[in-house]
């Protein structure tokens, strides 16, 4: 059978349960009440607990088979798991009806089923959180059983499709069983790109932060808000177009009109645009941060007699600067997760240089093109992406912990709750 | 050493001009981010206004019997490579489908090859000086137009530039966003919920929290890395499905909704809840009656924020394989699909003008629909906020 049809005989199943539960609970409680019985709770909450009592045990019996049929394929026929779903779900269906007694406290069991359904709900982003986690590091290990960790995170040499040929006993041999994978080049070129989109969005980021939190009238922060916030969420894609298309043409002959050579996949490009991305998080965050200094301790400052430029360099800036970094911090790893934008416009040789006119490669392009390729899923150059994705992982991780700490500090020593 | 009052009264002019310097600094950072968008709105529109007029020729079709087998004998010798080769394989089909066809001559307006359309629109082509001479005369008679591009909004994908089109991609985006938000939206809400008026001060739900958040900053690409290793090979998911798709952005959106979501339960006033509760509510039912409803306005102008931000996505459905190429619009959620963004990825990396047009045409489409998504929530958020 179709796992579609099961699917669909099970649901016609819970669903039938769920409403004969509703009916009979409710038709019961409703003729114990009418022949004049005091009964705990409303006749609704006696049919949603009978709804409960059937569904329930139902859902979760699949829920469980499904996962077990996940991990070990064909353990047991599909159709068996729905079977035995349904039968517990008559079964409970029986005992809920059962147990429908004037004495039954139906609403505080339904509580505890809200609360339940609830908090697993609630579990579900957790769950998310260990499935990245997991996925990609069960991946990850398999990678480093077949190359060198050391390698890894030491060597400079990039070169996939070389292992693929060295499999196949075609390979020239000349870097040695584990030299195919060193991902030092394609670092560098993530923090190269960042590092422009940073020079980028830092500074335009931060000084329009000053100027909407500081000078601007009412008007202007209404208009200037909403634009921000355009640019924000223009998809990554568009940018990808915008710098390939527009962006690296400039750059190329603008580097030709000063005397330089460029690549048209020029590192330069893929990194100004990204630091336009960029823009709106920056200034946002640290909008939201330099208005929650108190004004205090402006006044204070302009009570000595400071002008407004020194009020904000030496007073409200040095306060924010915490909340800055974080805004920053956040930046940067929004920058080395990028994808689109690299993918698009940036190289695809993995490039050990400082020269941000030559084309290089990043680790996210590398992914993209690992997995995008026609290897076979176990083959090292396949499974590279997930050592990758570790590692973004872990930066990462790390990056937003330092944010969130930074803006926890500021929050802390001004008492401010809203941020 | 004493300084005379001029001096003082030089420094302050200096310190006042500075001032103002950095008044006039900060601001310009905020012209440049606004020019950097309308530079970048100006050129995505020059780009692929364009794209919206396709070229059209009008041509004499003769359905011969020869026709039928070879198509290409269907049209003089002199248009064959202008007249678009999508049009040219049809007739065949056409034929069958309209016996009375046969043997008939007749002047028709057809596609023309992408080659006349970029000639038309005066860009450099592939063509040769005999086939511009006929075109010129084609013109001259009035037997070449440019006329609005139906093609583009009907057609899918397609090797052949003049016919490809959005449809195929924008039917799975609806499919995607409709698993997304058919897992999201319930999943957060509850979420929310949860966090807001069930949940106890304790270490778990402080680890909850701190782990939404960091869920917010993952880096999208490592979603579709999750989705290809937990629905494609763990749950066996169709690949490229807008199912695995939607499941994959609905995980990614999930922090955005949870964060909007609390965010409009936490802007009700605790009075409500007290007076539900005074009067013998439970937390659920305070809850369902009277939290939710009111908070309804606010959780979905969070949720079409998220969906606008899915559905301009494109990392993580490159790696579960979104980027196939789909001619026909998907009719399942099992079936492959691609959406609108994938759409704009693959066009953006052919090689023909004709195709780099399409790219910004389908990318002004999908900044329209974002920003009418955009300005709905907007424009909700005005009209039902509520001050208490």
């Amino acid at each position: 059978m179709q796992t579609d049809q099961i699917l669909m005989m099970f649901f016609a199943g819970v669903l039938l349960l769920g409403a004969l539960g509703f009916f009979l609970g409710r038709g019961k409680a409703a003729r114990t009440r009418a022949g004049g019985t005091h009964m705990h709770s409303q006749p609704d909450q006696y049919a949603w607990f009978a709804v409960l009592s059937s569904a329930g045990p139902a859902l979760i019996v699949a829920f469980f088979s499904a996962i077990v049929l996940g991990v070990f394929e064909n353990a047991f026929p599909g159709w068996l798991a729905v079977a035995g779903a349904l039968g517990l779900g008559a079964f409970g269906l029986f005992v809920g009806l059962n147990r429908i007694r004037p004495e039954l406290k139906a609403r505080d069991s339904l509580e505890q089923a809200v609360k339940w359904t609830l908090l697993s709900a609630a579990s579900i982003s957790i769950l998310t959180t260990f499935g990245i986690l997991f996925s990609i590091l069960f991946e990850a290990i398999r990678f480093f059983q077949m190359e060198s960790f050391w390698y890894f995170i030491t060597g400079t040499n990039w070169a996939p499709g070389d292992s693929f040929l060295e499999a196949a006993g075609r390979g020239e041999g000349a870097e040695g069983p584990s030299g195919n994978f060193g991902a030092v080049s394609l670092f560098a070129g993530t923090f190269m790109i960042t590092a422009i989109a940073m020079l980028v969005a830092v500074p335009i980021g931060v000084s329009a932060a000053i100027y909407m939190a500081e000078y601007a009238p009412e008007h202007v922060r209404t208009v200037a808000k909403p634009v921000l916030e355009v640019l924000a969420g223009i998809p990554t894609v568009v940018y990808g177009f915008f710098a390939a298309i527009t962006v690296a043409p400039l750059i190329v002959s603008a580097a030709d009109s000063v005397g330089l050579d460029a690549s048209f996949n020029n590192a330069l490009a893929p990194g100004i645009v990204m630091g336009i991305m960029i823009i709106p998080f920056i200034s946002s965050l640290s909008d939201d941060v330099i208005t929650s200094v108190p004004n205090a301790m402006r006044q204070g400052s302009l009570a000595l007699g400071t002008t407004r430029n020194e009020t904000i360099r030496f007073v409200v800036l040095p306060a924010a600067l915490p909340g800055i970094i974080s805004a920053t911090l956040l930046g940067v790893s929004r920058a080395l997760g990028e994808t689109m934008i690299v993918v698009m416009a940036a190289g695809m040789r993995p490039n050990l240089t400082g020269n941000p006119l030559e084309d290089m490669t990043t680790v996210t392009v590398s992914i993209v093109s690992s997995l995008t390729g026609d290897n076979e899923f176990e083959s090292a150059a396949t499974l590279s992406a997930f050592a990758l994705g570790l590692m973004l992982f872990a930066i990462t991780l790390a990056l937003n912990s330092v944010s969130v700490m930074m803006i926890r500090r500021f929050r802390e020593k001004y008492a401010i709750n809203d941020l | 050493m004493a300084q005379s009052l001029d001096d003082i009264s030089r420094q302050l002019k200096k310190r006042h001009r500075k001032s103002k310097h950095m008044k006039w600094l900060s601001m310009s950072a905020l012209i440049a981010a606004a020019a950097f968008l309308v530079l970048f709105l100006v050129d995505m529109v020059v780009k692929g206004l364009p794209a919206f007029q396709q070229a059209y020729i009008q041509v004499e079709v003769d359905y011969s019997e020869r026709a039928s087998e070879l198509p290409l004998a269907a049209v003089e010798a002199d248009v064959r490579e202008l007249v678009s080769r999508g049009y040219l394989r049809l007739i065949p089909n056409r034929m069958e489908a309209d016996p009375d066809l046969l043997g008939t001559q007749r002047m028709e307006w057809v596609l023309a090859d992408d080659a006349v359309d970029q000639h038309l629109k005066g860009r450099d082509t592939r063509l040769k000086d005999k086939q511009i001479a006929v075109i010129e005369r084609l013109v001259e008679q009035g037997n070449a137009e440019l006329r609005f591009n139906t093609v583009f909004f009907t057609n899918g994908d397609s090797k052949l530039p003049e016919m490809a089109g959005l449809a195929s991609a924008a039917v799975g985006s609806v499919l995607v966003l409709i698993v997304t938000l058919a897992f999201a939206f319930p999943v957060g809400v509850m979420t929310a919920v949860y966090l807001e008026e069930f949940a106890p001060d304790n270490r778990f739900t402080r680890f909850l929290e701190i782990n939404i958040n960091n869920l917010a900053a993952i880096p999208s690409i490592l979603f579709g890395l999750l989705g290809l290793a937990i629905f494609i090979n763990f749950f066996g998911t169709p690949r490229s499905s807008a199912l695995a798709g939607g499941l994959t952005l609905g995980l990614m959106t999930l922090p955005i909704i949870i964060i909007t979501a609390r965010a409009a339960l936490r802007a009700v006033p605790d009075s409500i809840r007290q007076a539900a509760f005074g009067v013998g509510a439970t937390r659920w039912q305070a809850v369902r009656d009277h939290v939710l409803p009111l908070s309804m306005p606010g959780i979905l102008t969070g949720s079409i924020i998220g969906m606008a931000q899915a559905l301009g996505e494109t990392a993580p459905l490159i790696i579960i394989g979104m980027i196939a190429y789909i001619p026909d619009a998907p009719g399942s959620f099992t079936e492959a699909a691609t959406v609108l963004p994938a759409q704009i990825f693959t066009w953006a990396g052919m090689p023909e003008s004709a195709y780099v047009e399409r790219t910004a045409a389908g990318i002004i489409v999908l900044l329209s629909v974002l920003i009418t998504l955009n300005a709905t929530a907007v424009y909700l958020r005005k009209k039902f906020e509520r001050r208490w």
